[in-house]
């Protein structure tokens, strides 16, 4: 199997993404810069976490005007598996692969720690590793995570089965406590109409070994890489 | 030739920023402040001196990349 991860000006968990994938796939990912306008043959492109050009504008608005995003937005439009984190899903959304807009967090905080992720559909290749209904933990760390989509739009997400993580309590109960950025509907993550593009806030490559206090992105990469192989 | 282009987020979009700011407001005494909403703008120096052919190019300018319509409405001014 081979990966890339796109690598912008201002990313900076590219390389923890690589170290994640690599870690699963038993093969480096290749870097693939903004500015380049070909991706090499790849079965998973990976958007990683940062502020690409400085979050200037909007959050991942830059970003997703730059030459290699256009090439991306036609791979995932032939099919090829788009995993969007944190500024990968600001990007995702700003180029219109994935509904709605990620807004400055309700409380204005920076927020950085773990949360618990209800799995609230099943998609086999990214989650397939999960029971639905299965909570699992992952870090978040981001400033402007709260989802917004209009009603109808959010609707359709739920209908449709593209919501793939909730921001939940420990045993799965949707709360506003649990809720870090005041996402609509607790949403912290979404897939395409396809299933092929994931796009989420919450960090999975930051927690891929018991040093790192815990295993559940471990659980993810395994899964998605042996998905696609 | 120049434009000025205002930004502004949507009715029912949250803004904590502009809730911060009413609220700084209020807390200096202002009780007449019911609400703030924060946007920004932004200034384009143009060449062409088409004012029809200007606000029609920066028109798609806001529709690539100065606003996400999501989220964002948007206002252009041609000021000459």
């Amino acid at each position: 199997m081979k990966a890339a991860v796109i690598v912008f000006p201002g990313s900076n968990c590219d390389r923890d993404l690589k170290v994640a994938l690599a870690q699963s796939m038993g093969r480096d990912p290749d870097m693939v810069w903004h500015g380049d306008s070909q991706l090499p043959p790849t079965d998973l492109i990976a958007i990683p976490g940062g502020f690409s050009y400085g979050d200037y504008l909007r959050a991942g608005a830059m970003a997703a005007n730059s030459p290699i995003m256009r090439e991306v937005v036609k791979k995932a439009a032939a099919g090829t598996p788009v995993l969007a984190i944190c500024n990968g899903f600001q990007v995702a959304t700003e180029t219109g692969m994935l509904p709605g807009a990620l807004l400055r967090n309700a409380g204005q905080k920076f927020v950085c720690r773990d949360v618990n992720l209800l799995i609230t559909s099943q998609n086999e290749r990214f989650v397939g590793g999960f029971e639905l209904g299965e909570v699992v933990r992952f870090p978040v760390a981001h400033h402007d995570g709260n989802y917004f989509a209009d009603t109808d739009t959010l609707e359709e997400l739920e209908a449709e089965g593209q919501v793939a993580f909730k921001y939940a309590g420990a045993d799965g109960e949707l709360t506003a406590e649990a809720n870090p950025n005041g996402s609509l509907n607790n949403i912290a993550g979404i897939y395409n109409k396809a299933g092929n593009v994931l796009g989420l806030m919450p960090h999975p490559e930051r927690l891929i070994s018991e040093e790192l206090g815990g295993t559940d992105g471990r659980r993810f990469f395994d899964h998605l890489v042996n998905s696609i192989v | 030739m120049k434009a000025r282009v205002y930004i502004s987020l949507k009715n029912g979009v949250l803004d904590p920023q502009g809730k911060a700011i009413s609220h700084a407001l209020q807390g200096l005494g202002f009780g007449n402040v019911l609400d703030a909403r924060q946007g920004k703008t932004i200034d384009l120096e143009l060449t062409g001196a088409d004012p029809a052919e200007a606000e029609a190019e920066v028109e798609k300018m806001c529709q690539q990349l100065l606003a996400n319509t999501v989220i964002e409405n948007y206002s252009i001014e041609i000021l000459d």
